[in-house]
């Protein structure tokens, strides 16, 4: 590949339609830490759950008690999940209507938010800070599945990953992890520590209710440490996970529960219940933290955002995805020196990536993901207008949907992961329809600006004998230029 | 029938076979796979093997699990102390007709307890998480190919082709799809225009051949679970067919409200091996179907009603060969003391020598053999007595 393709491929979606390619590659790249909008006019408007979620949780679990609707409460959180979809469209039958309006305004909102994440990379004149959004996206992957994570998945990057690309890692991570969108997906919204003065109350009593949540969730704890953090070999202990899931007692999401009415609420979206939050320090790695309420959490995060431990995981997964599967040692360990060194700058980082010999190999790195192929495809063709629900399906077909990841790792970055026969048949099948719909002139010229020094021989070929210039564009969007980047 | 729960004696007792079979290992080979089928199910998330087969008759057992332990009420049972989750009333089924076995206390080497660590070893095979690049469903699948005239289909029945069967051996995989299908001019230009790509040109290859082998599956996506267990049949049980297959199962990372949760997946996965069986027609006597999960989750439920990562957890064998009808465990106890780091069930069996004294069997492998290619560097031997001889 050739400096400038390298720049329009490997480090963002590739060319749009009508554009020229960067005659200064690094330059077209370094522009883009200035150009770059947090906060486009597409999503002004979906900053803000609204409560909807704390509304749509209430109502859940006040018609617990109904098998039925416990059936059709659960989107399936990967395809192979749910059980078969007749039961399910007979529960949503059965369930009260205000379940079934909240259900689908749910969908629709996700859809909405799924296609607008889509159509921002698809025209967005940063597209490599785009690819920045949706890495973070992704080491931080919250996924729909949980009741009521509809309304907060695109909240959770339009507000918790968005302004921070360029920003603090510290920042992102406190307010990614302390999002109502990870709350609920990690289960910590219901967690309650065991001597909070809440907890205690109710053994008092003695009027607890068995199959009701009363205690302490770990779920979240270990995957700060294990995921957004340290790393499975960060040095971290059972004993750390407890303790980190003790200091974060008492983050929920606003509204919700008997104990909704004393919350506090937190910039990240999120609210503090100090009568769930377990009492007393908190000893997680070594280093003891004293009792401070939801301000104990925050340092920790603090902590483990500095740790040397976090600056190797987050430097090796940055080269992982911009230089290769294989991460090449040397730039791991720049990355890692500059995380250190600037205390987590984002954009230093980034302006290491694009210092890096590494990233600017000649031959291609990477099998591009599904997301990245869609969005490179709808670039080059100048596809923009697509409905909704259509960019939904599309992404559906292909195997990667936006907040859908199947665990909280997120998507795999990997080749392997990907590069499989049956992708391939789809990503065909889904060229041609993309490419029929779609003005099919001088497809040759176009194939030679989007890689500009970079189209192969024999995609040359297969472009010049195609029978139409809908046909040549479909195979440019399946050619191993396209595939790769 | 059903017997009571087998001890280590059972295990201990059986463990013969093996020093023959390295000696000679190109005879062992030779009787080769023939058309003998494998299914490998691998439950993602970490399926809790306690409340798929739970130690009812362990005295310990409701202090740990309390209220969910009605649902096991009229459940069927194996022996009188293990009891089958009410959503697996097929599996309970085949059990008691000699057809399923259970596996309990079992757990891989790793000791961890990070999903995706734990499913890198379960798949790999490997002795530490991401040592190992390929999967043991591939090297099974080289194995088996050694010599053979032609190399065998493996097929994952999935949108990605997962770990296990990732390696040099040439796999396909497939899922249903709802785009309409490409016309058949693009097709064979994209054959041309991958020729020269050894890697897509290859991928391309397997998946038009796949592809014709599915032709018409009438479904949209995987998301039916009765559906892909049909689906899986009709891809391995003629003779073209593969002979290797693979499906994923989600929804087993039960952290809050388990009784519910565990039900629903639970449910979707009897589904599937029902419809797999029925589909196989036939061919099921000649089919091993192997269910595992990456490990087990904590004994007792935690404070939202679900259960958190642990250590053992259940596997279950199927399939028209299978000695069934009985539990294979060296069952470790739920008293607190007995707990791994007071918290989990005990692992007391390796589930690589589950897994390789299995498929070895079933195969007609050399069972050392095959643990050495499988599941390389580890002590424990491979289990055998699985498969009826």
């Amino acid at each position: 590949m050739s400096r400038p393709s390298i720049a329009l491929s490997r480090f963002g979606y590739g060319l749009a339609a009508g554009d020229t390619p960067p005659g200064d590659p690094r330059r077209y790249l370094l522009a883009q830490l200035e150009a770059y909008d947090p906060a486009p006019v597409a999503i002004a408007g979906r900053m803000r759950s609204r409560g909807e979620t704390a509304e749509m949780v209430e109502l859940v679990r006040s018609l617990r008690q109904d098998r039925r609707a416990a059936m059709a409460m659960t989107e399936p959180p990967e395809a192979m999940n749910a059980p078969a979809e007749d039961p399910r469209a007979a529960a949503l039958e059965g369930l009260p209507p205000e379940y079934r309006t909240k259900l689908a305004e749910a969908r629709k909102v996700l859809v909405a938010d799924v296609a607008a994440r889509t159509q921002l990379a698809v025209a967005s004149p940063t597209p490599m800070v785009e690819r920045l959004v949706h890495f973070w996206s992704n080491h931080f992957s919250v996924s729909v599945g949980k009741l009521g994570t509809q309304f907060e998945v695109g909240p959770h990057e339009f507000t918790a990953i968005r302004p921070h690309v360029l920003g603090r890692f510290s920042d992102m991570l406190k307010a990614a992890v302390l999002h109502p969108a990870m709350l609920l997906y990690l289960d910590q919204f219901q967690s309650i520590g065991p001597n909070a003065p809440f907890a205690q109350r109710r053994t008092r009593r003695g009027g607890d209710r068995p199959e009701r949540p009363r205690g302490l969730n770990e779920n979240l704890a270990r995957e700060v440490l294990e995921l957004h953090t340290l790393g499975v070999d960060g040095g971290y202990s059972q004993a750390d996970v407890t303790e980190l899931a003790r200091a974060l007692t008492g983050w929920t999401v606003p509204g919700i529960g008997r104990v909704g009415r004393f919350a506090e609420d937190q910039p990240s979206g999120a609210a503090f219940v100090a009568l769930v939050h377990e009492p007393g320090a908190r000893r997680v790695l070594g280093r003891t933290y004293p009792a401070g309420e939801a301000r104990q959490a925050l340092a920790i995060l603090e902590t483990l955002a500095a740790h040397p431990a976090t600056a190797r995981h987050i430097a090796t997964k940055l080269a992982r995805h911009f230089a290769g599967d294989t991460p090449p040692p040397a730039l791991v360990a720049r990355l890692e020196a500059d995380f250190l060194a600037t205390g987590g700058d984002l954009a230093s980082l980034t302006r290491t990536l694009i210092d890096a010999p590494e990233v600017w190999m000649p031959g291609p790195v990477k099998f591009r993901t599904p997301f990245e192929w869609l969005v490179g495809a709808l670039r080059l063709t100048g596809a923009a207008k697509l409905p909704a629900q259509r960019i939904v399906g599309a992404l559906d077909q292909l195997g990667q949907v936006p907040w859908r990841a199947p665990s909280p790792a997120g998507y795999d970055d990997l080749a392997a992961s990907w590069a499989g026969p049956d992708a391939l048949v789809r990503r065909v099948e889904l060229a041609e329809r993309i490419a029929g719909n779609v003005p099919a002139d001088d497809i040759l010229a176009r194939a030679e600006a989007a890689f500009p020094g970079a189209l192969g021989e024999a995609t040359r070929t297969q472009l010049k004998r195609a029978e139409s210039g809908h046909q040549a564009l479909a195979l440019l969007l399946v050619s191993p230029e396209m595939m790769r980047r | 029938m059903i017997t009571a729960l087998d001890r280590r004696s059972l295990l201990a007792g059986s463990l013969v076979l093996g020093a023959g079979g390295l000696a000679l290992p190109r005879l062992a080979f030779a009787q080769g796979a023939g058309h003998r089928n494998l299914l490998f199910v691998l439950l993602r998330g970490a399926a809790d093997g306690m409340a798929m087969l739970a130690p009812v008759g362990d005295p310990g057992l409701e202090a740990l699990r309390g209220a969910s332990l009605a649902d096991y009420e009229g459940a069927g049972r194996l022996g009188s102390f293990f009891a089958v989750h009410p959503a697996l009333a097929g599996v309970a089924a085949a059990a008691q007709s000699g057809e399923a076995l259970f596996v309990h206390a079992a757990a891989t080497a790793y000791r961890e307890r990070s999903h995706f660590d734990g499913q890198n070893l379960l798949e790999t095979g490997g002795t530490a998480p991401y040592a190992t690049r390929d999967g043991w469903l591939n090297r099974l699948t080289a194995l088996l190919n050694e010599g053979a005239p032609t190399p065998l289909r493996a097929l994952a029945i999935a949108q990605a082709v997962p770990l296990a069967l990732r390696g040099d051996a040439p796999v396909s995989n497939y899922a249903p799809s709802a785009l309409p299908a490409a016309s058949d001019d693009l097709l064979a230009r994209v054959s041309q225009l991958y020729a020269a790509d050894g890697e897509l040109g290859a991928l391309w290859q397997r998946a038009l051949e796949t592809k014709a082998m599915a032709e018409d599956d009438g479904l949209r996506n995987l998301r039916d679970a009765s559906a892909a267990g049909e689906l899986a049949a009709s891809l391995m049980r003629d003779a073209g067919g593969a002979r290797i297959g693979m499906i994923e199962l989600g929804g087993w990372d039960t952290h809050a409200n388990q009784r519910g949760a565990f039900a629903r997946s639970a449910r979707g996965l009897d589904a599937l091996l029902a419809a797999y069986k029925t589909g196989m027609g036939a061919a099921w006597a000649d089919t091993l179907v192997v269910v595992a999960t990456e490990f087990g989750r904590t004994a007792r439920l935690n404070g939202t009603g679900g259960t958190d990562h642990g250590t053992a957890g259940a596997a279950l064998l199927m399939g028209g060969g299978v000695r069934g009808g009985r539990v294979i465990a060296d069952w470790p106890g739920l008293a607190e003391r007995q707990l791994f780091e007071g918290r989990d069930l005990a692992p007391t069996t390796a589930l690589e020598s589950v897994l390789a004294g299995a498929v070895a069997e079933h195969l007609r492998l050399d069972p050392e053999r095959a643990m050495a290619r499988l599941f390389p560097g580890r002590s424990a031997k491979p289990l055998s007595g699985i498969i009826r001889s």
